[in-house]
């Protein structure tokens, strides 16, 4: 490598950090001052190099950019080998845009053990980067399973009273879908001979697997990523894990770490097994619709917001695994789209949950109403994020939904029929969720001098607030980093690509 | 000066050890039991030492003692592994004995001379030569299990030992008369190459034999079914010798294991391959869901090893060289995580007395940070989670296993792992999610200090730079396969 190393640099940042907060030394206060300091330095520095990834991306190709390879292990011959393209970018952006608002989010809310707490988030922001960016598979699940532990930790030591069970139940279901993962992998490399991903997209692409091979694998990933994302009906550890979390852990769990299942189907099942992709496609459809109507169903009876949030997000990506399985460019576009918009969305409602939880220490919904008449700038912030959830034109889920919509309509009109229920249903329980809270009358005794939000909470909510109002506005700016690379991908899954007339629509 | 004979030269290491071991007797006859720490620290030098005389020679794959001896790459990677086990494992002990009042000379003796039957095991080249090494360090182990005569758990642990260590040791003896009796030899060189012979079909009592050898080894490495003794022995047993156990003679038996079915036994894979699927898959899926229910911590871990052992089988299973190469990744590794694990379980004293439930651990990460960390690297590492070196040591093993195309034994092997994941996990809840509880004694001494240390950046960052264990493992490996 000859050229300056950003991307790897964009990975070890965090965990530089980290080593540096786990180094600071002396009194109580004094340490947690320095470990947020840092921790917020470190996590800033590492978006404005992802940036660079951004500024200096090549939108014409559907080559892996920023690659930097170095032998690692040989027999089998592992190399940390990194780089990424239009899929991948703006999961690293993603992630490199929210840890730093986590970190501000935790600013005050943290009291106890933030040395500990900024360390795992950090180590987190490595694990997120660097899964993103691995281009060896081996790399890839190691920072797959890395990231399991700092999340284990920050859902156990500082979780809500539940939160034994949901750290456990999180780390095992996890861990048990990745290790039918490891067996796919290990299973690929003898098949093929490597374990590099551009390699064995090539070579697989020359001399496709038999198909009773394909199969077991797809399946062996297909636990792995369903978990992750996580498909009904393997999503029940998803609402005790958002629950229990801290805030900024919610925030980073719905904000990224559901994207890894969506993202593990793009990078691996679609284009290195597309025969099994093929065959198991109406499984994926069936189980997306069942996800998106009859979690939108169970979000609807939920007391708990964070919980309702968390059902919304199952259903959110049942979007996202349709448009993924289209196999058309604006399905995956939007499934693309609807991921991005929910990584920010989705942390953002929790953190408006997190705003009034750290006010009232209560998340039921029951327990507010009115809070408009005391915080109307956080009537207005929720609104939008409640507005963006519901995909409401102009926001960044109209795009994604919209898009992936319009491909399930060419791949399979029962199933965009039925998706678009979804469409229907999510306005009633996140405009319903918005009402019980914001609106009405403000009798609570508990909530009569309830405090607006200060400028650090404004601060944190105004970058996802701008975000996502771009994001709706001017999608292009998202989808033209993303197009050459999906339509490469869709002619490697053998998907039809076809002069897409809604595409060139939005374009205009 | 007569020149030292030729023959004698790849077994200097033993011989060094040998008279070291009568040498350090001697000295503490005299010196009496003020000694101790003088004669663990000497030992440990004889240690270092051994290892110097196993690495130096650059001659590889001689015979020694008219072909009762062998030395290999295998046998050097083994041998070293035993002595790193031995020494820390004795270093780890300097403070334990001297507070718990076992300050007798015999014990650094005697894990001297059971170290030196384990090198002669790993050598092994001849089914007699096998017995008398695995004889030298099961007497050696069976009296330091009972090395605290005033405690009634360690005497029962000794006794327990003894009885179901003189049975294994009786069913190996016979199961090698059979096979010296079918076929007329004990040397690993002419049975290999009698059962290598294309179209040999086995005598039935040479396969009966070959089962009781399995059997006896099986128990060596407490495998199940033969892993009764395991748990009551690792709790009564003082810790420091418990630590020992589970490294130093679970690595030379494994390696005798390895040894025996992949040369002289080699041509019978299709029959021990089966029995070895059994143990394997038997000793994880008791390793992982015995050890749930465990209270006490030593208990705990002698599921956990029992459970290892049956990943480290998964890759002689496999029957390949890349098994093989698994199989060494492992024990190199499971060395490291396993002497880690009992350093923090030394640490754990509080006013002056040993604590072992794992509820004592209560809020370790808020009373010893450092500490905690490092027992929570170790118990990640265990549950084979990456980057920590268990997940590689794991990785090794099931890509021998799916090359050898066992995928059933591989999904039950990862399987196992998400359940034995829940127990060192509770571990890690126990010291970072539950309210503290008193701290323990401090400071833990200086020689445990820098074991941990070591072990843990060991175990956490093995995985910067893996090639030199992974390309020795591989010269080793590829001994077994001439």
């Amino acid at each position: 490598m000859s050229e300056f190393p950003v991307l790897s640099l964009t990975i070890v940042l965090p965990l530089v950090g980290a080593g540096f907060i786990f180094f600071i030394r002396g009194e109580p206060a004094f340490v947690e001052r320095n470990a947020r300091w840092v921790a917020l330095w470190y996590s800033l520095a590492t978006f404005a190099l992802s940036l660079v990834l951004w500024v200096l991306f090549d939108t014409s190709t559907a080559a892996f950019q920023f690659v930097d390879k170095t032998a690692w292990m040989t027999n089998p011959n592992i190399a940390y080998h990194v780089g990424v393209d239009g899929i991948s970018l703006f999961f690293v952006l993603l992630t490199t845009f929210l840890t730093p608002l986590c970190v501000l989010a935790s600013w005050r809310v943290i009291t106890s053990r933030v040395k500990e707490y900024m360390i795992s988030f950090l180590v987190l922001e490595t694990a997120m980067i660097g899964v993103f960016s691995a281009l060896d598979f081996v790399l890839f699940y190691l920072f797959l399973e890395a990231m399991l532990i700092p999340m284990f930790l920050i859902i156990g030591v500082w979780g809500g009273t539940n939160r034994e069970y949901a750290a456990f139940k999180f780390f095992l279901y996890t861990l048990l879908g990745s290790v039918l993962l490891l067996l796919a992998i290990l299973a690929l490399y003898l098949e093929v001979g490597t374990t590099d991903i551009p390699d064995l997209m090539e070579r697989l692409q020359r001399h496709p697997l038999p198909e009773g091979m394909q199969r077991w694998l797809w399946l062996a990933m297909f636990a792995s990523f369903a978990v992750k994302m996580p498909m009904w009906p393997f999503h029940t550890w998803l609402p005790d894990a958002h629950v229990e979390a801290p805030t900024a852990g919610s925030m980073l769990l719905a904000g990224v770490l559901l994207k890894l299942g969506g993202y593990g189907f793009l990078r691996f099942s679609l284009p290195m097994l597309p025969d099994a992709t093929a065959f198991f496609t109406p499984l994926i459809f069936t189980l997306s619709v069942v996800a998106i109507i009859y979690t939108s169903l169970v979000a609807l009876a939920q007391e708990d917001m964070k919980k309702l949030i968390a059902y919304s997000s199952v259903a959110h990506m049942g979007f996202v695994t349709i448009g993924i399985f289209t196999l058309n460019t604006q399905g995956i576009e939007g499934a693309m789209m609807v991921m991005l918009s929910h990584g920010v969305v989705s942390a953002a409602l929790f953190l408006c949950v997190g705003v009034i939880y750290d006010r009232c220490h209560s998340r039921l919904i029951g327990h507010y109403g009115g809070l408009v008449h005391r915080m109307p700038v956080y009537a207005f912030v929720f609104m939008v994020f409640t507005l963006a959830s519901v995909a409401l034109p102009g926001t960044s889920g109209f795009v994604g939904e919209f898009l992936s919509l319009v491909g399930a309509y060419q791949a399979n009109t029962l199933v965009a029929v039925l998706a678009t229920a979804g469409v229907v249903l999510a306005p009633a329980y996140m405009l319903w969720l918005y009402r019980r809270v914001i609106f009405g009358n403000l009798t609570k005794e508990h909530l009569k001098d309830i405090l607006d939000m200060d400028a650090r909470e404004i601060a944190v909510f105004a970058p996802m607030v701008a975000v996502v109002m771009l994001m709706g506005i001017y999608p292009e700016l998202f989808l033209a980093v993303i197009r050459v690379t999906v339509e490469n991908l869709i002619v490697q899954a053998g998907g039809a690509l076809d002069a897409a007339p809604v595409t060139a629509m939005l374009q205009r | 000066m007569p020149a030292v004979p030729a023959d004698l030269l790849p077994v200097a290491a033993e011989i060094w050890l040998a008279l070291v071991g009568m040498a350090l007797l001697m000295f503490g006859a005299f010196r009496g039991h003020r000694a101790t720490r003088l004669i663990a620290g000497l030992a440990v030098g004889a240690f270092i030492v051994a290892a110097v005389l196993i690495i130096g020679p650059a001659s590889r794959a001689t015979l020694a003692l008219g072909g009762l001896f062998v030395v290999d790459t295998f046998a050097v990677f083994m041998k070293t592994l035993v002595l790193i086990g031995a020494a820390l494992t004795l270093i780890m002990s300097l403070g334990y004995i001297r507070r718990e009042d076992m300050e007798r000379f015999e014990f650094p003796v005697l894990v001297l001379f059971a170290t030196l039957g384990m090198m002669m095991m790993v050598s092994a080249n001849d089914l007699m030569a096998l017995y008398i090494g695995l004889e030298l360090q099961s007497l050696s182990l069976y009296v330091i299990a009972a090395f605290r005569r005033d405690s009634l758990r360690s005497t029962e642990a000794g006794l327990k030992y003894f009885v179901l260590g003189a049975l294994a040791s009786g069913m190996l003896l016979y199961g090698c008369s059979l096979v010296y009796g079918f076929t007329g030899t004990t040397r690993f060189a002419a049975l290999a190459a009698l059962f290598a012979a294309p179209g040999a079909e086995p005598a039935t009592g040479v396969v009966v034999g070959l089962v009781f050898i399995a059997a006896g080894l099986a128990f060596k490495v407490s495998a199940v079914p033969f892993h009764m003794w395991t748990p009551d022995v690792y709790e009564g047993a003082p810790t420091p010798v418990t630590a020992f156990f589970s490294v130093a003679p679970k690595i030379a038996a494994v390696a005798l294991l390895l040894r025996v079915m992949m040369q002289p036994f080699g041509g019978l894979e299709a029959q021990w391959q089966q029995i070895v699927v059994f143990i394997s898959v038997a000793s994880m899926l008791l390793g992982a869901f015995a050890a749930l229910v465990q209270t006490n911590i030593k208990r705990l871990m002698a599921y956990s090893s029992i459970g290892h052992i049956g990943y480290a089988l998964l890759g002689l299973a496999a029957g390949t060289e890349a098994g093989v190469r698994g199989v060494l990744i492992y024990m190199a590794i499971y060395l490291a995580m396993n002497v880690g694990a009992f350093g923090c379980i030394l640490a754990m004293r509080r006013q002056d007395r040993m604590v072992e439930d794992i509820d004592d651990l209560a809020g370790l990460s808020r009373t010893h940070p450092l500490m905690a960390l490092a027992l929570g690297i170790f118990m990640f590492a265990m549950a084979g989670i990456p980057p920590l070196a268990g997940f590689f040591a794991k990785l090794y093993v099931f890509l021998a296993v799916i090359e050898a195309k066992l995928y059933v034994l591989a999904v039950i092997g990862v399987l196992s792992s998400v359940v034995a994941a829940y127990y060192y996990l509770r571990i890690v809840k126990i010291m970072y999610f539950d309210e503290a509880a008193d701290p323990f004694d401090r400071p833990i001494g200086r020689e445990l200090s820098l074991v941990l240390a070591g072990t843990g950046v060991f175990t956490l960052f093995f995985f910067v730079y893996p090639r030199p264990l992974l390309s020795v493992a591989q010269t080793a490996a590829a001994a077994l396969f001439p």
